[in-house]
């Protein structure tokens, strides 16, 4: 079972959480003149990484907020947790810091 | 290619046993193929078998990053069956569920298909409803299924507790008698052999790099761990690893790879005569011929390539098992294991062209490919060879996401996702 750090509460164990798929997927503005493939690139497409993934999780039996995380797809390893709405964290310098 | 038949095994066993063939060669990367197919799994290796066998494409590699059927084909619960609710469904895995019928005698190989029957419970009245609707749409579309009342489904399966004091109490259950379980190894093995025997070459441990497209976008060479190939059409069917192949050529995917895992238990003497599942409570069973009883749970959460899942997701499972099966309480299982399931928006799988032309995609299986196995073979090798989709794969379509054409099975829930 992952140990998973919420921004808000601390470590957790991960049935504490429901997984929210890819984060930083953006809406496309201007809805009414959008192709079919822009709107499906949006719903349905996704990078699906074999490495370092930014993905949404849920503290569902928590503080129930929505945070970000960055975790490597072949060791399930989390770089790194961070609140929604933050940008995208430099992920290399990171990576560095914790190798240090 | 030796042919396997009793009278062989009587003559080889006369020379104890020392004269029997290598079940398929091991050849060096050629510099070009007509096809390339990436993935030597078992709907890898089905596709370059009827490519060979129905349209004449032999000059064909199989190139396979690790050992042939070592990915899902050699991970998975081995469950076959076609009860899925919509008619594009039911046709390609029906389709998949004849061809079990006679494919050992096809590719003379004993895949050990068992028509022993999969039963699928429903615990709710919600599950009670959509099992009939399954039944319905099934029996419409030719496929066999019946309803069965808590006692009929106990008379089929004597180890099944329809005791009303479980937390999910039985209210019965849809049974479809073809549908059974197979040898996942013989299939991978079986279709090897007959697609070497055809000419096919089958390079293992060889791992594609990049996809090499020429001025006009189409395919025009692979590049691998052991050289750069030439061919005009690529076929990836890569699994859980589909993205990752895909991208080489620059298309993203509707897809998300999960693990998932299975289980088995010590061997026993035979105690356990059908398939069960239930979606509702996550789990599904059946006893292979070595005794085993092989148990698959649900998928993790989140995606991930790394070939295994949380405890607590098999042991949610066991709890499931324990309580619809209370005499295998105190079984001990033997091993555990995770595979990498691809799964598209809609629960149902991408048999297709692509915009690139020359590149061909079989993936999206989700959770329950294994049954599909030979039709998935058959029909993407027809796309292969004639470069447009064979009737029955037309409607799995890539651009079924974004034209809002999708096959959900999702909602359907006729599978355990």
């Amino acid at each position: 079972m992952l140990i998973i750090n919420c921004p808000i509460c601390g470590p957790r164990p991960e049935i504490e959480f429901r997984y929210g798929g890819e984060a930083h997927v953006a809406r496309p503005a201007g809805t009414e003149t959008l192709d079919d493939q822009t709107v499906a690139d949006r719903l349905y497409m996704r990078t699906n990484p074999k490495g370092l993934h930014f993905e949404r999780w849920r503290h569902a039996h928590g503080c129930g907020k929505y945070f970000n995380a960055v975790r490597d797809t072949v060791s399930d390893f989390f770089v790194t947790t961070y609140k929604a709405g933050e940008p995208k964290p430099d992920v290399a310098a990171l990576l560095k810091d914790q190798a240090r | 290619m030796q042919k396997y038949s009793a009278f062989e095994l009587f003559k080889r066993a006369l020379g104890g046993h020392q004269g029997w063939e290598r079940q398929w060669r091991q050849p060096a990367l050629k510099p070009a193929y007509d096809a390339v197919i990436i993935g030597a799994g078992g709907h890898g290796l089905a596709t370059a078998y009827y490519l060979a066998k129905e349209h004449g494409v032999r000059n064909v590699a199989v190139i396979e990053r690790g050992w042939l059927g070592g990915g899902n084909t050699g991970r998975n619960t081995t469950i076959i069956r076609s009860n899925y609710l919509f008619d594009e469904s039911a046709a390609l895995y029906d389709h998949a569920l004849k061809i079990w019928d006679t494919l050992s005698q096809d590719i003379n190989y004993n895949v050990m298909y068992s028509a022993r029957g999969v039963m699928m419970l429903a615990h709710t009245v919600h599950d009670v409803q959509s099992a009939k609707r399954h039944i319905h749409a099934n029996r419409l579309n030719g496929v066999d299924n019946e309803w069965l009342t808590p006692e009929q489904a106990k008379e089929f399966c004597p180890p099944l507790n329809i005791s009303q004091n479980i937390r999910y109490p039985i209210m019965g259950a849809a049974l479809q008698r073809r549908g059974g379980t197979a040898r996942h190894d013989a299939v991978a093995w079986g279709y090897a052999r007959a697609a070497d025997a055809l000419g096919v070459d089958i390079i293992q441990n060889c791992e594609v790099t990049g996809i090499r497209r020429d001025a006009s976008g189409a395919v025009e060479a692979v590049e691998t761990t052991k050289g750069v190939v030439r061919t005009k059409k690529v076929g990836v069917v890569a699994a859980g690893h589909t993205s990752v192949v895909m991208a080489m050529a620059g298309l993203r995917m509707p897809l998300e790879s999960y693990p998932l895992q299975a289980l088995v238990s010590e061997p026993v003497k035979p105690a356990f005569p059908c398939v069960v599942m239930s979606n509702t409570i996550h789990a599904y069973i059946s006893q292979s011929d070595k005794g085993e009883l092989v148990i698959g749970a649900g998928t993790d959460a989140y995606t991930s390539y790394s070939q295994r899942g949380a405890l607590h997701i098999t042991e949610h499972t066991l709890d499931a098992i324990c309580e619809l099966f209370p005499m295998f309480r105190r079984m001990r299982m033997l091993r555990n294991w995770g595979g990498i399931v691809d799964v598209t928006p809609d629960r149902s799988p991408i048999l297709s062209k692509t915009a690139v032309p020359g590149l061909y995609v079989n993936c999206g299986w989700g959770t329950g490919g294994f049954k599909a196995t030979p039709g998935s073979g058959h029909v993407f090798a027809h796309t292969i060879a004639r470069d447009e989709p064979h009737p029955i794969n037309a409607p799995f379509t890539l651009d079924r996401f974004r034209d809002g054409y999708l096959i959900d099975e999702a909602a359907a829930a006729a599978v355990a996702h």
